[in-house]
């Protein structure tokens, strides 16, 4: 079996007298999909703040390709190769499709601290930019300003710019979130091929895209794991159904 | 130097300190309540002090100038809450920021074209002129220890005011849940109104009581109101409590700096220098304190928020 | 009809040129005079709008550099007009009379305590950012007020305008010559820089931070570089207005001057290349024309301004383009 590339060792976090996250260790492997569901409240983003940075462990620890990362500032590990995105989107949008995307090309290339070619105008850029845009779609859309986006397209621009970043892992929150059948149906396709560049830690309340993408399912209730197992376990789980299925069905 | 010279500069600390208090709580308020950067309440005070200076010149009578000061810088307030601000507690703060800029160019403006450009003069009534002799005989100005137990008592007042009455209440929920209290049932811009018209008659009243000691003239609120701004950075913006020992600190530092740092210079340079240098450095104390202070705590002594 | 904001930025430079021009043929100096406080406050809010209109950071102390370019200038012209030396601890000099000295020290002087007060500052944000920036440009307004040597309250005078190679700078329209060019240098290395991948950075730095962060760029740090290249800049619009006026005194240090900086940027249009030229010209116009007809002009200012926040957004270029502003 081969090592994790991300993986959190008794992560704990508390606000006052909630326990958001509670001695959570999950591990992501290399070309898996982990998906991590739970009702709402049960500490998702607070688990993900905390593997992307924003947001500092009582205690445990965050292990990027085996390194630990739990004291690390949020740009350093992106640079240490995690890619992510966000449940809301975060996007430049004064700014077009195309820039947004060359701003994640500038981060992976470390070419910010530069003051005189245009930045549209750096081919390493613009081709890097350009691929990832290519490959959600969005290449037709590349001059339009982000604020005219349709949310399904934000979402889209959202994957492009992780995608940019080349990480090593992804980290996606919700990506799905408001998205049509459709959309929703093709992301899932577009996920479904993305494992083999890069595992994806995926947060997402879309039960048919979890259970038609995902290797692993960790079931988060209270800030506590109460099951990790194959989609059919999950399933066959009597445990997560009173939490969880049970009265979301 | 003498310690009835230390405890009198003390004093006078104080005093400078409570009136920045009586500036600082309504512009703390104001931001914790409605999130709003108010750069015209250096006008209220303003407003305030001529509003007390033409009273007191038609009537003689402090107390009535007094009055005059409250209820003109509160009756000031609700109309450009009403007219003005109430549209900018959802805009950015640079909008605010400008919106109320322009506010104080009117205001500036409008006195100066009432008044004219010569300052007033508001006398010290005659029960409270001279000086009064403390224990271990030291004699200081009534009027000005006065004023120090006007202000403590207003800080008082106000800590009742907010933990003890319904509106206190009202204001506390509104600092923490907006949509909350319109949920409750209260009338959120009525609310905002008088929150508004409270923290300007309190700075009406520091202008009316401060421009008793100094001249009343147009441009008087703006240094007072950045003074304030140093005060509620120091304090946490937001916080009434804050505002207080903010305000303290400001001014104790502020004028025993002034008096103690060219002494203290005194003792390894020549007095022409020493006095030149301590002062300059007296001037930009608090200051390094406010920088003492951020970089211990970004945002402020009992500040929750940036 | 709208206008393509090239054409504007255009028409603007033209006009800059034209309108100098025909003073000096009508001989009108005072006109030239106007024009040149105009340029040299646009170039002051370009340095502003750089922090401000691409960086989305509502400095309320830009006067701070304004007021060390100026004192820059003060100084070492004071120094070597009175062919005194001046001690600056490891090093004496006489001073000096000769411009690019002077406006090197400016900027760099000013680009080194805006790297401090950034330091400090860009710890916090929102709010609590505009009242440091207010806060330390008092901090200066104090001490040069307390500057006995310098002429404290009263400032300093200099009586005959420093030198530049090649030219009569007493002679309004070369010293003209000197200011419009320096702004246009200046404009285009704004364009550059918003257009660089730095620009753009900021830029998304000022509109989605975490996404900043999370594409591994440090946005502390590209605030903090542009507040040093914003400070330099105004520092050096700081030395001209010095040399323009030959007189410095701590007015220039005013917390007024840092609230017309941010003005005149939104007058003519946030984050845009010529909104603070075309902020600068309207706002030197006003003060002008509005001055003769009444005392009261800051009333008319302030009426228009209150305008401009609650129904116009994106200052005049906006309304002219239909685009716009910058969100801050």
């Amino acid at each position: 079996m081969s090592d994790p590339v991300l993986a959190t060792l008794n992560l704990n976090k508390s606000f006052g007298a909630l326990k958001a996250t509670d001695n959570v260790s999950i591990d992501l492997k290399p070309g898996e999909i982990h998906a991590i569901i739970g009702p709402n409240g049960a500490g998702k983003s607070t688990l993900i703040q905390q593997i992307c940075g924003g947001l500092r462990p009582d205690s445990g620890q965050v292990l990027l390709c085996g390194q630990d990362v739990s004291g690390h500032s949020t740009q350093a590990r992106a640079q240490a190769g995690l890619g992510r995105t966000f449940q809301i989107s975060q996007l430049c949008m004064e700014d077009t499709v195309l820039e947004n995307a060359i701003l994640g090309a500038m981060g992976a290339e470390g070419l910010a601290w530069r003051f005189w070619q245009p930045a549209l105008k750096r081919p390493e850029l613009r081709d890097r930019a350009e691929a990832a845009l290519e490959r959600v779609g969005l290449s037709d859309d590349r001059d339009i300003c982000c604020a005219n986006l349709s949310h399904g397209q934000r979402r889209q621009l959202e994957v492009a710019v992780a995608l940019t970043l080349s990480p090593r892992v992804f980290v996606m929150d919700e990506p799905m979130a408001g998205l049509g059948a459709g959309g929703s149906k093709r992301l899932t396709g577009f996920l479904d091929g993305l494992r083999v560049e890069a595992p994806i830690l995926l947060v997402e309340h879309d039960m048919d895209a979890v259970f038609a993408l995902a290797d692993r399912i960790s079931v988060l209730v209270y800030g506590k794991v109460i099951a990790t197992g194959t989609a059919d376990e999950i399933r066959a789980s009597t445990e997560v159904r009173d939490a969880y299925l049970g009265d979301a069905a | 130097m003498s310690s009835i010279l230390i405890i009198e500069q003390i004093l006078n600390g104080l005093q400078f300190g409570v009136m920045l208090f009586l500036m600082a709580a309504g512009l703390t308020l104001i931001f914790g309540v409605m999130g709003l950067i108010n750069l015209a309440h250096g006008s209220l005070y303003m407003i305030g002090a001529f509003a007390a200076a033409a009273v007191a010149g038609v009537t003689g009578s402090f107390l009535l100038a007094l009055i005059a000061a409250l209820a003109a810088a509160a009756l000031a307030g609700a109309i450009v809450e009403m007219v003005v601000i109430r549209r900018l507690y959802s805009a950015p703060h640079l909008d605010q920021v400008l919106a109320t800029f322009a506010l104080i160019l009117i205001f500036s403006e409008g006195t100066r074209w009432l008044f004219g450009s010569f300052p007033l003069f508001l006398d010290i009534p005659d029960a409270l002129s001279g000086p009064v002799t403390l224990p271990g005989g030291i004699e200081y100005p009534f009027y000005r220890l006065t004023l120090i137990g006007i202000g403590l008592a207003v800080a008082v007042g106000l800590w009742a005011l907010i933990e003890r009455t319904r509106l206190g209440i009202q204001i506390r929920a509104g600092e923490n849940d907006r949509e909350m209290i319109a949920a409750l049932g209260v009338d959120i811009s009525k609310l905002y109104t008088l929150v508004f018209a409270l923290g300007a008659a309190l700075a009406g009243l520091a202008g009316a009581l401060v421009g008793a000691i100094q001249s009343v003239q147009v441009g008087m609120g703006e240094p007072v109101l950045i003074l304030a701004f140093v005060v509620i950075v120091i304090g946490g913006i937001g916080s009434v409590r804050g505002a207080l020992i903010g305000a303290l600190l400001v001014g104790l530092t502020d004028t025993l700096g002034g008096v103690f740092l060219p002494e203290l210079f005194k003792l390894f340079m020549e007095n022409g220098a020493a006095q030149k240098t301590g002062s300059a450095l007296a001037s930009m104390g608090i200051y390094v304190l406010m920088g003492l202070v951020l970089i211990w705590r970004p945002t402020g002594l009992f500040g929750a928020r940036a | 009809m709208r206008l393509d904001e090239k054409y504007l930025n255009g028409l603007m430079i033209a006009g800059l040129l034209a309108l100098p021009l025909w003073a000096v043929m009508a001989d009108q100096p005072f006109t030239i005079t106007l024009v040149t406080r105009a340029v040299i406050l646009a170039l002051a809010a370009v340095g502003l709008n750089i922090v401000l209109g691409i960086g989305g950071m509502v400095s309320f102390g830009h006067a701070v550099f304004f007021g060390i370019g100026g004192y820059a200038m003060g100084i070492l012209a004071f120094h070597a007009q009175t062919y005194t030396a001046l001690e600056l601890g490891l090093f004496t000099t006489d001073g000096t009379k000769f411009m690019p000295v002077i406006w090197l020290v400016a900027m760099i002087t000013s680009g080194l305590v805006a790297f401090f007060i950034g330091l400090l500052s860009l710890r916090t944000s929102g709010v609590y950012f505009i009242m440091i920036t207010l806060a330390f440009g008092q901090m200066f307004f104090y001490f040069a007020i307390s500057w006995a040597q310098y002429g404290g309250e009263d400032g300093l005078s200099i009586y005959v305008r420093n030198d530049f190679p090649g030219l009569n700078t007493l002679i309004p329209i070369q010293f003209y010559a000197i200011c419009f060019t320096l702004l246009c240098v200046v404009l285009f290395l704004f364009a550059r820089l918003q257009a660089s991948p730095f620009g753009l950075a900021l830029n998304a730095a000022r509109q989605a931070g975490t996404r900043v962060e999370t594409v591994g760029l440090n946005p502390m740090r590209l605030k903090l570089l542009a507040f040093v290249i914003s400070g330099a800049i105004t520092g050096l619009a700081g030395a001209l207005f010095a040399d323009l006026n030959r007189f410095v005194s701590p007015t220039m240090f005013s917390w007024q001057l840092s609230g017309e900086l941010i003005v005149l940027i939104i007058i003519g249009g946030v984050g845009r290349l010529m909104g603070p030229v075309i902020g600068a010209c309207v706002f030197v116009a006003l003060e002008h024309f509005l001055g003769e007809l009444t005392d009261f002009w800051h009333v008319y200012l302030g009426v228009i301004l209150l305008c401009i926040v609650l129904f116009g957004r994106g200052g005049l270029i906006g309304l002219l383009t239909g685009k716009e502003g910058a969100h801050v």
